[in-house]
């Protein structure tokens, strides 16, 4: 029982995370058709700001200024890079920021070295919140999950009760026609591009700290976050919220559940010793295959539903 | 208030317009007539400027050859495309609502105007508009349009697809839209329509423009007719 509710929680925490990285990808791909490879570069950018600002002038302040200066390098990016190379087609943009992608990652090494900063749990943070049943509960995830909560909170309410945010939902399915009305949909394309990077950013700065905060972040998160837009599919910002905390959830659970094919089996009355044929695929954990588990999902609903889970176009 | 002088436009390498030349003065219902594939949507589009025009395009006296569908739209140009275009997820309000471009500033239309042309729209002001009927959606295509206060609108196809009493509803707003001074650009199918509400008319064939005049003068002219519009 406690594993269940410990693991439950720490599945939002991290489905959570993965929303904050994802919705801001999400939104960028469906609006310009753009793959950002460089999406995930920006979340590692973040926690790397945070861990630098927060030497000097503490971890509150770099909570608001890391963010900031993530939004403000997407935008220089969006409009003197992606813009440019935007008329030579997509395939352009995607090795423009696949380019972008492995830069950072260089200057990061090259400026924070190859390996981890020690880049801490703030000490007003640093406490157990909860007992449960023996586990304790770090208010540091609870208050990950405010964060997040709050961030959903407000795209939601940005998107939905502002005027910026109903041409930013015109602008998803229909940008000429929004531009026809008389909206700048390019200076929508940069607000977007600037405000999903410094999402990544926000993730990066609450999420370097929970994980660790080394130069190869970036391409571990990356893939999975570009499954979660897939799953969740294109223009829908609540099937990637749904598949966010799926994803959490499933690879959370899949570390705790210690069980193979061989485990299944054997509630139907097969038993699987070192002789069966296939004994090694079949007694492979859940745990070893979790990292795995994304990739699959994947692969399979590309084959059994293409649109992702409530995407509302197919490219 | 809109001259268009030997006006080109390509999709990759096809040449759509070659040479297109036609004139909307102020107030004037002007329709473009051809059959499918000679170019009169892609006239409208380079005109907004959705495809990239070449050749000379002014509006009151200015060039907007070249500047963006949001600039051209700020200078008074509406465009309503034949494909309708409503943004789905956003309700029949919201999707007014974007047709203005300031928020809470009206010019010759608001919020009123349309309901009570449209009440079937007045009842689904908070439905969304992918749920809408096709005639229903186009009618809120052309509202959200005016809503931006154009002192032209480019209309292309509006009837197209349409029940009988619906056409009849497209043609009451094309006066309304006419009876508030504003110059309309109706690409149509239709004859007998164009030829009832228009003051002059064009005729395409091939990217270019082959017969100019008022319905008069295309009623009696049977070759025309013939030749570049009957099928």
């Amino acid at each position: 029982m406690e594993v269940f509710v410990v693991s439950l929680l720490n599945g939002l925490v991290y489905g959570m995370l993965l929303f904050m990285l994802a919705s801001g990808l999400t939104l960028i791909f469906s609006m310009m058709g753009v793959l950002n490879f460089a999406h995930a570069s920006a979340y590692m950018i973040g926690a790397y700001f945070a861990y630098t600002l927060s030497l000097y002038v503490g971890f509150w302040v770099a909570l608001i200024v890391a963010p900031i200066l993530c939004g403000l390098l997407g935008a220089a990016i969006e409009m003197w890079g992606l813009r440019r190379v935007h008329k030579n087609g997509h395939i352009a943009e995607l090795l423009f920021t696949f380019g972008l992608a492995l830069i950072i990652e260089k200057v990061v090494q090259m400026t924070w070295g190859l390996i981890a900063v020690p880049y801490r749990i703030p000490s007003g943070l640093d406490f157990p919140l909860f007992d449960l049943w023996g586990t304790q509960f770090p208010a540091y995830r609870a208050f990950m999950l405010l964060i997040s909560a709050l961030m959903f909170l407000s795209i939601w309410l940005g998107l939905t009760r502002t005027r910026i945010g109903l041409v930013i939902q015109a602008a998803l399915t229909h940008p000429d026609m929004a531009g026809a009305l008389g909206h700048n949909v390019p200076r929508v394309f940069t607000m977007v591009f600037a405000a999903g990077t410094a999402l990544a950013g926000l993730a990066g700065v609450i999420g370097g700290n929970y994980r660790v905060t080394e130069p190869g972040m970036a391409f571990s998160m990356g893939p999975i976050v570009f499954v979660v837009v897939v799953f969740g599919g294109l223009g829908s910002l609540t099937g990637c919220f749904i598949a966010s905390i799926l994803m959490g959830l499933i690879q959370t659970f899949a570390v705790v559940l210690d069980y193979s094919l061989a485990d299944l089996l054997e509630v139907f009355g097969f038993v699987v010793t070192k002789a069966t044929p296939g004994s090694e695929f079949l007694m492979v954990t859940l745990p070893r295959i979790a990292a795995l588990l994304p990739f699959i999902l994947l692969v399979l609903i590309l084959v059994l539903r293409p649109r992702g889970l409530l995407g509302t176009r197919d490219t | 208030m809109l001259e268009v002088r030997d006006l080109h436009a390509f999709y990759g390498k096809s040449h759509i317009l070659q040479g297109v030349d036609l004139t909307i003065r102020e107030g004037e219902i002007v329709s473009l007539l051809g059959r499918n594939g000679v170019g009169r949507s892609t006239t409208c589009k380079a005109i907004m400027g959705l495809v990239a025009p070449h050749g000379d395009v002014r509006f009151k006296g200015q060039s907007i050859a070249g500047l963006r569908p949001d600039q051209i739209a700020h200078m008074g140009i509406g465009y309503v495309p034949e494909d309708r275009q409503v943004f789905p997820g956003l309700t029949v309000q919201q999707n007014l609502e974007l047709g203005l471009k300031t928020s809470g500033v009206f010019g010759r239309w608001n919020f009123e105007d349309v309901y009570n042309l449209f009440p079937n729209l007045s009842q689904r002001r908070d439905n969304p508009a992918g749920v809408l009927s096709g005639g229903e959606q186009q009618m809120l295509t052309m509202c959200r349009t005016l809503m931006g206060d154009p002192d032209l609108v480019l209309i292309d196809e509006p009837t197209e697809g349409l029940a009988p009493k619906l056409v009849e509803q497209v043609g009451v707003l094309l006066d309304e839209i006419a009876r508030r001074g504003v110059a309309i650009l109706l690409v149509e199918q239709k004859l007998t329509i164009a030829l009832k509400i228009s003051t002059r008319l064009y005729v395409m064939g091939h990217g270019h423009i082959v017969f100019e005049g008022d319905p008069a003068s295309l009623a009696a002219n049977e070759t025309v007719r013939q030749e570049w519009l009957e099928v």
